[in-house]
């Protein structure tokens, strides 16, 4: 393996896990050719004729689906923090004498933090997908014995849609499904509300094992998970811990500075003119976003005005427009809280909406260029806009990349970030990690000043004279140094622990071993 | 072994340091860091540390430091006050003046909020000024623990040197007695505008703060005013308000603190305030009579704003001109309940217009609709005027707008 500079400017590896890797191109310059990739042909006739495929454990059902060493294993996150299925899946594996699974999750939550121990026992060689705390604390010591690779919500689906990765067994688990393996989101007492991230899963797995904890009677309507793509169906007492299924950002921030950097924000908003009758938005499940999302909502009651939709992550302050007129549709890839999960059985304009169709690269057309105002967060932001969501400034990996780099394609992307945070400085001269570049972000909201992209005159233009603090970025990078003095960067050893990847499969960024 | 420890650490605890501080008789400065920021900052605290220490004349000492994130005049504040404890040195380590902290304040400046902020709480510090409060109050009273009195006047010291607060009027809530004498020699060479008197009962005690304030001054070279605002928080000192209001040039506000006045009268604090208004009325007309700002106390439930703009709504229709604040959140309510409203903005525009007409015709009396206007009714409307324009809520050439509209 050797690393060669990217266009981004970054040193990264030619080849990940024995895999070639293509380099970043820049942005919209890489077009993989050729057919999607496909799983095996399979017949009817080797399925049971009552289509009954319920399966008594999730142990025999594995091995029924041929688990083997080196095979990789998908998972969902809608369970988020309650989930009682992955963690099994390789004390399982680890039983049966397995070695070296790669394990393909949509996301990883800390009550994932197990699987830390069949990483050490050889059991599971890689995680590709997010890696949070403890998790990624590991990855970035060189603890974990493959690379990381690390996707965007919608480089998950392009990967394994385009054949960069090949799912073995797909285990996915269901609040709802039925006998034949028809399953959704909504009903029994792990409800999710929707279960999108799964549809890559089955479509492209060899084999899918659907886990539930509520059999209903088939057919199991609004499906989903489609049974024709299923091959077991296991019972369970309990696929999740309900409390811990909500996400637990899903509250307005009560801090009064974060407050002040919404109210900033709703404001800029306004002056600017981006918020307008039958603008589309999308704002997602930090504490600041939903603030956000609660002062604009009061703008548009006042206005009489109304988004045409919202993209979801919903979360309750997004159900509360809907309901009460500001909000056309939710169109949602994960409900955050109850109250969506509710909207989602009860309002017919609330409508399940995977990322597989929303953010994926190989789609034929993609919903975040339609979105007006799109609201982020970040780690680290730098002088050229260039952001990142996966490491902090110490160079440890904390976080995984989520739809981030996905929704950068907005119209308008607006990213409201503390100036520091305790003594660390989000605005910088150089991310540490590159995981979105600059020229698509177009505003840093902080709450010593607004910075716009130099790139977005019309932003620019739209706000002058308009009473909102403006700066450059410099200002910003050089305020925040004044006031915590200059931070020294994080020491890296050679070895790359986890490769970033962009929207399109090459890769951004790597992530180095923290020096101790 | 004596051992001293300063500071703040724990889960919830941001931007502070915690500092124990031993002295050792050989061995150098054994040093012991723990921090939230280590690979960005490590080497910088370390380095601070030890040129502290050496600044100080220690020589030998093991030191251990639990930080969360402290900057640099909090890690300066938390060295010197260990130091202070051991070695009771009087030499002390002052930080740089940054350049933003020069600014003065005025005698008739709007005192709608002020912000307290506990003067050994270093977190609340930064932002305090982002949030647009009229004053911010660095406490060194009630708000900072007996044990912790010490090491906060060394920590608000440096802050009023090293945080930029915005633009707001910086005040420093001393403590009482001698204790707030001592206070004085200590925060006011650093540009504080204010001084707040907790418990003030009589006008000795405003007299003798006030000379205080001039003998430092006069050390000092300094010569801008430092205002006072004395706080009522007893029955003595309410008999007394008027006495308190005119004992010194330098006092700019009279008000009143209901926790401890309720208290001092044996009764409960209620919302409506019933139990208190004969103190507040008094109050009001004393500041009135001094010519100065009469400003009511904190409202103490900080997640009811309905009841805070209330409460505000009722202070301002007693004469009130201000209130404290405990919350950044607020500051914005009672900057609005304290605005003009755009009925009194209307009502004030179309007195002084009628009224200059009037004048322009030679007449001494006018009639808006039903009601005569007389002088007084046009002092108040010119009041309202004044503050609206003061606030940015009407352009300073309205009247030229307002004839081009009609």
């Amino acid at each position: 393996m050797k690393t060669v500079e990217n266009a981004a400017g970054r040193m990264v590896p030619d080849e990940i896990n024995g895999k070639e890797a293509v380099p970043f191109k820049g942005v919209g310059k890489h077009r993989p050719t050729g057919r999607k990739y496909a799983p095996l042909i399979p017949s009817c006739i080797d399925y049971p004729e009552d289509n009954n495929k319920v399966i008594s454990s999730l142990r025999e059902a594995l091995v029924l689906c041929g688990l083997k060493d080196g095979m990789t294993i998908s998972t969902h996150h809608h369970l988020r923090d309650g989930d009682l299925v992955s963690n099994q899946i390789f004390a399982i594996a680890s039983e049966l004498g397995i070695k070296d699974l790669v394990w393909l999750p949509s996301a990883s939550f800390p009550c994932n933090d197990p699987v830390i121990q069949y990483l050490e026992d050889g059991t599971v060689n890689r995680i590709e997908g997010s890696m949070n705390g403890p998790l990624g604390m590991f990855v970035s010591e060189g603890k974990m014995k493959g690379t990381a690779v690390l996707r965007s919500h919608g480089g998950r689906v392009q990967a394994i849609q385009d054949g960069e990765v090949k799912i073995d067994i797909a285990v996915l688990a269901a609040p709802a499904a039925d006998s034949f393996g028809n399953a959704k989101g909504t009903g029994g007492p792990s409800a999710t509300g929707v279960i999108g991230y799964a549809k890559p899963d089955y479509l492209y797995a060899e084999k899918v094992i659907v886990v539930t904890d509520n059999l209903v009677d088939l057919p199991c309507w609004p499906m989903e998970i489609e049974g024709n793509y299923v091959d077991c169906v296991v019972v369970v007492d309990k696929i999740g811990i309900p409390e811990k299924i909500v996400s637990g950002t899903t509250q307005i921030t009560k801090s009064p500075d974060r407050l002040l950097i919404a109210e900033l924000t709703a404001s800029f908003l306004e002056k600017s003119g981006l918020l307008r009758n039958g603008a589309t938005m999308q704002a997602g499940a930090g504490g600041t976003s939903l603030a956000i999302a609660v002062f604009v909502h009061q703008m548009l009651k006042k206005k009489g005005w109304k988004f045409r939709f919202g993209f979801g992550g919903s979360t309750k302050y997004m159900v509360d427009m809907l309901e009460e007129g500001q909000m056309g549709a939710i169109l949602d890839a994960q409900a955050f809280d109850l109250d969506s999960v509710k909207s989602i059985e009860k309002n017919l304009n609330h409508i399940p909406y995977p990322v597989f169709n929303a953010y994926n690269y190989h789609s034929k057309g993609n919903l975040t260029t339609m979105m007006d105002i799109m609201i982020l967060g970040a780690t680290e932001i730098d002088t050229n806009f260039n952001g990142n969501v996966v490491t902090h400034s110490d160079g440890l990996l904390l976080h995984g990349i989520g739809g981030w780099q996905n929704c950068l394609h907005a119209r308008n992307v607006i990213i409201p970030v503390p100036l520091f945070r305790d003594r660390i400085p989000v605005i910088v001269d150089r991310v540490t990690t590159l995981c979105g570049p600059g020229e698509l972000i177009d505003v840093i909201i902080t709450e010593r000043g607004i910075a716009i992209n130099p790139r977005r005159q019309d932003l620019l233009d739209s706000v002058r004279g308009k009473g909102l603090p403006l700066v450059t970025i410099e200002e910003l990078r050089e305020t925040a140094e004044k006031i915590c003095g200059k931070p020294e960067k994080a020491a890296f050893d050679d070895r790359v622990v986890a490769a970033i990847k962009w929207v399109d499969g090459t890769v951004i960024d790597a992530v180095r071993k923290v020096k101790k | 072994m004596k051992q001293a420890i300063t500071g703040n650490a724990g889960p919830k605890v941001r931007s502070d340091i915690e500092v124990t501080l031993e002295l050792t008789e050989a061995g150098g400065i054994e040093l012991n860091l723990r921090s939230k920021v280590k690979t960005m900052y490590g080497k910088a605290i370390e380095e601070q540390c030890r040129t502290l220490l050496a600044y100080f004349g220690i020589e030998n000492a093991r030191v251990t430091v639990n930080d969360s994130g402290a900057l640099p005049f909090v890690i300066a504040a938390r060295i010197e006050a260990a130091v202070k404890a051991l070695t009771g040195t009087s030499k002390s380590f002052i930080p740089e003046m940054i350049s933003e902290n020069t600014y003065h304040s005025v005698r008739d400046r709007y005192r709608f909020s002020r912000l307290y902020l506990p003067g050994n709480n270093p977190g609340m510090f930064l932002n305090a000024g982002l949030h647009s409060p009229d004053g911010v109050i660095l406490d060194l009273e009630d708000s900072v623990a007996p044990d912790r009195k010490d090491e906060a006047r060394i920590l608000v010291r440096n802050a009023l040197r090293a945080v930029d607060f915005y633009g707001a009027e910086r005040m420093v809530r001393i403590n009482q007695g001698q204790r707030g004498l001592d206070d004085l020699d200590v925060v006011i060479p650093h540009n504080v505008h204010l001084v707040l008197i907790p418990k003030c009962e009589d006008a000795d005690t405003v007299r003798t703060i006030d000379k205080r304030i001039r003998e430092i001054k006069q050390r000092e070279g300094q010569t801008e005013t430092v205002f006072l605002m004395p706080i009522i928080e007893s029955a003595l000192g309410v008999e007394n308000s008027r006495d308190i209001a005119t004992a010194s040039e330098s006092v700019v506000a009279l008000a009143i603190g209901l926790e401890d006045y309720t208290a001092d009268l044996g009764v409960q604090r209620t919302k409506e305030g019933k139990e208190s208004l004969y103190a507040r009325n008094r109050l009001v007309v004393a500041a009135k009579a001094a010519g100065i700002q009469p400003i009511d106390s904190v409202f103490s439930d900080v997640g009811d704003m309905e009841g805070l703009l209330e409460n505000v709504l009722s202070s301002k229709a007693l004469g009130f001109e201000g209130m404290g604040c405990i919350h950044p959140r607020q500051i914005a309510v009672i900057r609005q309940g304290f605005s003009p409203s755009p009925e009194e903005m209307d009502k004030a525009k179309k007195i002084v217009i009628a009224w200059r007409d009037a004048q322009a015709k030679g007449l001494g009396v006018v009639a808006l609709g039903t009601k005569m206007i007389d002088p007084p009714v046009v002092a108040r409307a010119e009041k309202t005027i004044t503050l609206a324009v003061r606030l940015g809520m009407l352009p300073e050439n309205w009247m030229e707008e307002e004839t081009v509209k009609n």
